[in-house]
């Protein structure tokens, strides 16, 4: 009985190690940022590295997020005959929460499991030690750049991304119900709002900063070489896809 | 000047005895000492508390004239300007080149200075430092591209380019061939000549070290159990220290 006690009070002062070390290091990454304290030539490169190379996998999840969004009505609107629904019910699906959850999912499969591995691997070879023998703090020069970049670039990429998946969806409403292109648009343009839009905006935005700072703090947190690298890129995807689930839920209903 | 008194650092398991168990040391300024002993005797972490980089749990931390552990960050951060360090491993940046890597140190002098970055002067600086480690030619490659003896004296480089009065190098020959070996230590000998800074090398190959320190560390269980001399370490009342010196299978270690 006591071993399962000891089993689950270690369980629990683990998970508040994780999501406190993550709250200080969001806490002290918002605070540097705001204060404009941190290296600009690390986030243009980071930019760079996490947004413009990111932008042909994701506009390859939108085009077919837009595809499923049709093939999945498909079945409702042909029996309904509700063809005038397609394009309406299609974007505004994309826009307020398949959009930011398939290209944030996506994001954080590319993004920050790169960003967890790169900087466990600088823990482990001692890089982070280097710069702070140089006297340089690791976390305006390393962290704050890079999660302003991740939300600047999945804040670029889900405007990309939700263009895409407009088109995916038009493209395959006129190849499988036939629908065409006017019409597909004359119901969301009747429909759809700048606030829809904004939603997802939104959403995204706060699952990129959610998976910045659990691929920065997995990534710092690495111990015991080449096997932690890998054990904090895992955690970090799984503790992101969690994260974004659940802020998902809470800005689905704030945001209504 | 480096004094450490009474130093003590816990083991990350807690069930395991202290890693260092109150050590006592004074570095002269412009002094070499050389720092050995087993795996794990915690000679890396030693160097880790003298830059600054690992807190000990008690003690007295002092370098050039700063108390480490009761400094300003800030303090801190110009001591630290003043040291420089070889890591075991080099911790050279993946992502920048070796002359991006080697001009960094005289960067972060600079901003550190709130002085402007003379692009020519560290152009100049980088490249007489890359002449002297015999590098030059690949100054725009990626530290990926190198050799490990060639990744090694872009590390010792960057150490030395901003001429730091302490200089702490750990393990500069590890895993590098007797050749190799033997020009890594002719690069500190003849940067040593060249500055005079205060030198604490960690190496467990005395061979390397006995023409370079002429006192020597020895740390073992926790504790400093040699100081003096590295000739005299053979000799030494110290079982521990006599098989460590000659080398023997047989013996406590």
């Amino acid at each position: 009985m006591s071993r399962v006690l000891a089993s689950i009070g270690s369980a629990v002062l683990a998970l508040c190690r994780e999501i406190g070390g993550m709250v200080l290091l969001l806490g002290y990454t918002v605070a540097l940022a705001l204060l404009g304290r941190f290296d600009r030539r690390e986030f243009v490169r980071s930019l760079y590295k996490m947004g413009v190379v990111s932008v042909p996998i994701v506009a390859m999840t939108a085009l077919f997020t837009g595809g499923t969004m049709v093939i999945q009505s498909g079945i409702f609107v042909q029996r309904y005959q509700a063809y005038g629904l397609l394009g309406w019910g299609t974007v505004y699906a994309v826009l307020r929460e398949v959009g930011p959850i398939l290209i944030g999912l996506m994001f954080s499969g590319r993004v920050g499991a790169n960003n967890a591995a790169d900087l466990g691997t600088m823990v482990v070879t001692d890089q982070v030690d280097g710069l702070r023998a140089l006297s340089i703090q690791p976390i305006p020069f390393l962290i704050v750049p890079r999660v302003l970049a991740m939300v600047a670039a999945m804040f670029c990429l889900l405007i990309l991304g939700d263009a895409v998946a407009i088109v995916g969806g038009m493209a395959f409403g006129k190849l499988l119900l036939g629908v065409d292109f006017a019409s597909f648009w004359a119901s969301c343009a009747d429909a759809i709002k700048l606030w829809d839009l904004t939603v997802g905006l939104i959403k995204g935005c706060v699952f990129a900063l959610l998976i910045a700072i659990t691929s920065a703090h997995y990534g710092l947190q690495v111990q015991g070489g080449a096997v932690g690298v890998g054990r904090a890129v895992n955690d970090a995807v799984v503790a992101a896809a969690l994260l974004i689930m659940i802020s998902d839920d809470l800005l689905t209903m704030v945001l209504r | 000047m480096v004094v450490l008194s009474e130093v003590r650092k816990l083991h990350l398991d807690p069930t395991k005895p202290w890693v260092l168990d109150g050590i006592s040391l004074r570095i002269k300024e412009g002094e070499t000492c050389g720092l050995c002993g087993p795996g794990a005797s915690g000679k890396s972490l030693l160097l880790k508390i003298i830059c600054g980089l690992v807190f000990p749990e008690s003690g007295h931390v002092e370098v050039r004239g700063t108390d480490l552990l009761r400094a300003s960050a800030a303090a801190r951060r110009k001591v630290q300007s003043e040291m420089g360090y070889l890591f075991q491993n080099n911790a050279l940046f993946d992502s920048a080149t070796v002359f991006e890597n080697i001009a960094f140190p005289l960067r972060q002098r600079a901003r550190l200075a709130r002085t402007n970055v003379d692009e020519h002067e560290i152009r100049e600086r980088v490249e007489e430092t890359l002449r002297g480690v015999e590098l030059l030619p690949h100054a725009q490659k990626m530290p990926s591209q190198l050799s490990g003896g060639q990744r090694k004296r872009v590390a010792l480089a960057r150490a030395v380019v901003a001429r730091p009065p302490l200089l702490l190098y750990d393990e500069p020959s590890a895993g590098l061939d007797p050749v190799t070996t033997a020009r890594i230590y002719d690069l500190l000998a003849r940067e040593k000549a060249h500055t005079g800074a205060t030198t604490l090398i960690v190496s467990s190959d005395l061979a390397a070290l006995r023409a370079f320190a002429p006192r020597v560390l020895m740390l073992y269980d926790g504790k400093l159990c040699y100081d003096g001399p590295q000739e005299d370490m053979e000799q030494s009342d110290n079982a521990v220290v006599r098989q460590f010196a000659r080398g023997d299978i047989e013996g406590p270690l």
